[in-house]
């Protein structure tokens, strides 16, 4: 029997693609969808997803928690455990189309809650570390349930497919969202997890990536260091720790981490000046273990904004571009022509550079 | 009667002997020696330690050393070596003693692993188009770094020691080996951008001007220890054990305490150095931390402290001591490492190999969060680049070598370095045998075969496709075993190879 | 010019250098035959002295103003005024010997005629430099007097 993700490393080639609007603007997926749909060719069927940032107004404050359930008693546990560790103010089955191209779904819900105040007083950490144990707790330890997005209005879409009917599946077209990415994969040896396509989310983490790191197991066993389990033994799960563990619970800034994952190299650092020496000699020894190495391009959404950024020697392609308030990113040039013809600025990201593309506040 | 056997017979081409008496003059061991005339060759080949000296210095290429054959009655049990060791103790009372390292055949485990390399869906890198990182630092990292408002660095970091590659030279004291050869090792390590370890030996005044590129070491003797010899250091080791000789001290016999000897390791001429068995200070751990703090507070902290322990049974939990001691670069030397001399039942009976240990201890100090707080130096043998790759991928931050850089100045272990007549100028103090080894030719040879094995390293990177050291650390997704026990596997952390 | 130093710092009493001078002097240039079946055995010019402790190389310096030279009464014995490097003619070579006798270094060897170093013209290095295994010999360039 063909091991799943989490079972067995899978490598896989990808497609990735990005919109957003630097003025908070929301838009429909529509884009997105045809935007990676034109990348087609660069997967094979086994898996699509999205993720949306201010998709959810309304619930703004509080956690989204987006679920696939093997089955009905995978359910109940689960919602036993949300109930009693999140004031959840709403819950319902996501929404979907009936596609003949998806096949067999799993049951699949969302839940917006609010971490309870008693809670808060017993723990001497945050809401964010709060909810990233108690989705590593479900995850790991309730057979059948498997948390797929934890963000606050945001959330990830995904299943085993083609990203466009993936799209379509999930009505996305309906949702309005400031930012949008996608991702199309191309497994090389998969029995179709939906939990196993991309992106992985975690909080507000969301993270496509097209490549193969071969740092994998040097990062994995860094971030295992630190509490993290690498169940499904991906790429994307090992980058978003990295961000997570960077950013999130040791206060580095976003680029900072971007230049500890694709650090500059010892030749550049050389010939900066003492200070900035002294500062990238610190990061390239402290967080050693965090570089990432070979071919990758990741879009890495989260509450700071989206975040582009190349491997270092360039092995794989992103493209970027800008038209009016949106940016564009994605693996083709076609798939930002395809829905922005005529961009006013068109180049490929640099490697090693990150572009951060900070959250304006959402206008309607 | 010759109740022993020799080990070797000279054969001598009379055809190509031309009687120029080279060998004569060259063979410590007196093996070769003119007969009446003047001109014929003889050898007494119960000396012989095939030390190869005689057939290299030979112009006519005339000398071949072969095994002395001599039958035995056949017995699996007890095979001529151990009728050979037997006689030696009925005939002494004495200790056996061997020079370098355990010679029995335990498994090699870096041979039982293989290395892996891109093919399509990741591409590999050529390390002549792409630059290829092999830069290593060594020295306690902090947990987090922190910065201020404007993104300026807040975070003290520990002193790092910073090596332009992964491989240094292990600790072999001015004693033990000649001065030549340790300064050789020195010049190498200044080109090389690496570190050469003084051993317990302290630092020979005329080596005073390679202290950037100096470990010096605190060994149970003390000999040669003060202020400002610790601070000439890059980083301070404290030697609790050696790989070839756990749980054993170090004895340097007074014939090798030359004048020479006598001032970098302040003590009388011709006086044995005994280095005890364990530090009489340091009973336990907590003694360790206190030897680890005062060192520090001597050197006012710039220096990094080092423990070198033998890869004993329990080395993991001994290592995660050591490392919650304050230490901040821990070093295992496994039991294939090499030593001047060392009880030969000890030498070949004592210790785990260095494969193990370094697995075990790695996976140790990540179970418990602390692996970032030091940095781990595997010693023990490494014979070639691919060995060195492999311990990287288990987990290693840098490597210690030393008996490779002896081979390059001639060593060929014959493993008589405790009998002080090393032919190669190596493990001698007669001057007469130092002088033959040139550090002008041997720091070459040593700077060349380093820069070969940098060179094979970038290929092995590259071909897995990376372009940094830093992402081949405890990488052992990159390692699979060939032919090795689930249990084996385990330990090591790796899958076997099809897997 | 150059000429060949010794360092007896590093001298290993093995007399490599004067197995490959003989050598290079041989008729057949190969070590061999030039010990075993040559006949006369050709002459090193090179001559390591002392003993395993201490000992040095010893050949003609090609001095600046060379007493050889002065003394010989045949004019066989010559500095060339643009390399400095003396050797003997052996077509006008009588073989009196009246140069070994004159000479403070005693690195003329005596033969059918004068035998000494004549730095192995026409190579790019002498043969007993070149096969040294220690550097004890080394072919510099030698400024001002000797």
């Amino acid at each position: 029997m063909l091991k799943r993700e989490g079972q067995v490393r899978i490598p896989s080639g990808c497609a990735i693609s990005a919109v957003t609007d630097t003025l908070g603007k929301r838009f429909s997926g529509t884009d997105i969808i045809d935007s990676i749909a034109l990348m087609h060719d660069r997967s094979n069927g086994l898996g699509g997803g999205f993720a949306a940032y201010g998709i959810y107004p309304e619930f703004k404050d509080l956690y989204a928690f987006h679920i696939f359930y093997d089955d009905n008693d995978a359910r109940v546990k689960t919602e036993e455990f949300l109930f009693k560790h999140y004031d959840v103010e709403y819950f319902e089955q996501i929404p979907t189309r009936k596609i003949s191209s998806i096949g067999k779904a799993p049951l699949i819900w969302r839940y917006f809650g609010a971490v309870p105040i008693s809670k808060m007083k017993k723990n001497d950490y945050d809401d964010d570390e709060y909810t990233a144990k108690c989705v590593i707790r479900i995850n790991n330890e309730i057979t059948g349930s498997y948390v797929f997005s934890s963000g606050k209005n945001m959330g990830a879409f995904k299943a085993v497919g083609y990203p466009e009917d993936v799209g379509e599946y999930y009505m996305l077209d309906e949702y309005k969202a400031h930012t949008w990415t996608a991702h199309g994969r191309f497994p090389t040896n998969t029995p179709g997890w939906w939990g196993g396509a991309h992106p992985f989310t975690l909080l507000d983490w969301s993270i496509v990536h097209n490549g193969e790191i071969s740092s994998y197991d040097a990062n994995r066993r860094f971030v295992e260091q630190f509490g993290y389990h690498c169940n499904l033994q991906t790429d994307t799960e090992v980058i978003t720790y990295l961000f997570d563990l960077l950013v999130r619970r040791q206060g580095l800034k976003l680029d900072m981490a971007a230049s500890v994952l694709a650090a500059p190299e010892w030749t550049v650092i050389d010939s900066m000046s003492e200070k900035d020496k002294e500062l990238y000699t610190a990061l390239r020894t402290v967080y050693s273990s965090c570089l990432i190495n070979g071919p990758f391009s990741i879009l890495v959404g989260s509450k700071h904004g989206l975040l582009a950024l190349n491997d270092r020697l360039k092995l794989r392609s992103l493209i970027t571009a800008k038209k009016d308030s949106k940016i564009y990113f994605a693996s083709e040039e076609s798939a930002i022509r395809v829905i922005c013809p005529e961009p006013e600025e068109i180049k490929a990201v640099e490697g090693g550079v990150p572009i951060f593309i900070p959250f304006a506040e959402v206008n309607g | 009667m010759n109740y022993i056997v020799p080990e070797f017979e000279i054969e001598r081409n009379p055809n190509k002997c031309i009687s120029c008496g080279a060998c004569v003059r060259q063979c410590s061991y007196e093996v070769h020696y003119f007969d009446d005339d003047g001109k014929t060759v003889l050898a007494d080949d119960s000396k012989c330690v095939a030390c190869h000296r005689c057939a290299a210095v030979c112009p006519t290429r005339a000398i071949k050393i072969k095994k002395y054959d001599m039958a035995y009655k056949e017995h699996f049990n007890w095979t001529p070596t151990t009728q050979k060791e037997i006689n030696l103790q009925a005939a002494t009372g004495g200790v056996l003693l061997s020079g370098m390292s355990n010679n029995k055949p335990y498994p090699i485990y870096w041979d039982k692993i293989l290395l892996n390399a891109s093919q399509v869906t990741n591409p590999s890198i050529d390390p002549l188009r792409e630059p290829m990182e092999i830069r290593t630092f060594l020295g306690k990292k902090p947990e987090k770094l922190e910065f201020d408002e404007d993104g300026g660095l807040k975070t003290k970091i520990p002193p790092q020691i910073q090596l332009e590659t992964p491989i240094m030279f292990s600790a072999m004291s001015f004693g033990s080996i000649s001065f030549n050869a340790q300064k050789s090792l020195a010049m190498a390590a200044k080109e090389l951008g690496t570190l050469f370890n003084t051993g317990e030996g302290g630092l020979h005044p005329k080596l005073e001007e390679f202290k950037d590129n100096a470990v010096v070491q605190v060994a149970s003797g003390r000999f040669g220890v003060h202020k400002q010899y610790l601070e000439s250091g890059r980083f301070i080791e404290i030697k609790i054990g050696q790989g070839a000789k756990p749980g054993i001290g170090g004895h340097l016999p007074g014939e090798k305490v030359t004048v020479e000897v006598s001032n970098a390791r302040m003590i009388p001429v011709g006086s044995d150095a005994i280095s005890p068995a364990p530090h009489h200070d340091i009973y336990s751990i907590e003694d360790l931390r206190q030897l680890i703090w005062s060192l520090k507070e001597a050197t006012c902290y710039k220096k990094p402290v080092a423990v070198k322990i033998a890869a004993v049974h329990n080395c993991s939990a001994i290592v995660s001591g050591v490392a919650r001691a304050g230490a901040d670069i821990i070093v295992m030397d496994g039991f294939r490492g090499g030593t001047g001399a060392a009880p030969t039942r000890i030498r070949d009976n004592v210790g785990i190999p260095i494969e193990l240990a370094l697995a075990a201890v790695d996976q140790r100090l990540r179970d418990e969060s602390i692996r970032s707080c030091v940095s781990l130096v595997a010693a023990g043998s490494f014979r070639n680049s691919a060995d060195i790759v492999k311990a990287i991928a288990l987990g290693a931050d840098a490597v210690y070598v030393a008996s490779a850089p002896l081979i390059a100045m001639g060593c060929h272990m014959c493993q008589q370095c405790h009998s002080g007549k090393c032919n190669w100028g190596i493990a001698t103090q007669r001057p007469d045998l130092v002088k033959r080894l040139n550090p002008e030719i041997m720091y070459k040879r040593v700077v060349n075969l380093i820069n070969a094995w940098n060179h094979e390293i970038k290929e092995m990177l590259g071909g897995m496709g990376l372009n940094s050291i830093d992402s081949l650390r405890g990488n052992r997704l990159m390692l699979r075993g060939i032919g090795l026990s689930e249990k084996e596997l385990e330990i090591l952390g790796i899958s076997h190879a099809g897997e | 010019m150059k000429k060949v130093i010794a360092r007896e710092e590093h001298c290993l009493n093995c007399k490599l250098c004067e197995v490959y001078c003989r050598t290079a002097h041989s008729q057949s240039k190969d070590v061999i035959k030039a010990h075993l079946r040559e006949n006369p055995v050709p002459v090193s010019r090179i001559t390591v002295q002392g003993d395993n402790m201490l000992s040095v190389a010893v050949n003609c310096r090609h001095c600046d103003k060379p007493a050889c030279v002065e003394a010989c009464i045949t004019g066989a014995m010559q500095k060339d005024p643009e390399t400095g490097v003396v050797t003997c003619d052996e077509s006008r070579c009588i073989g009196c010997m009246t140069c070994m006798t004159v000479c403070g270094f005693g690195v003329i060897k005596s033969g059918k005629f004068a035998v000494k170093c004549d730095l192995c013209q026409g190579e790019d290095m002498p043969a007993c430099v070149k096969n040294c295994p220690n550097n004890a010999l080394v072919y510099v360039e030698v400024g001002g007097a000797e």
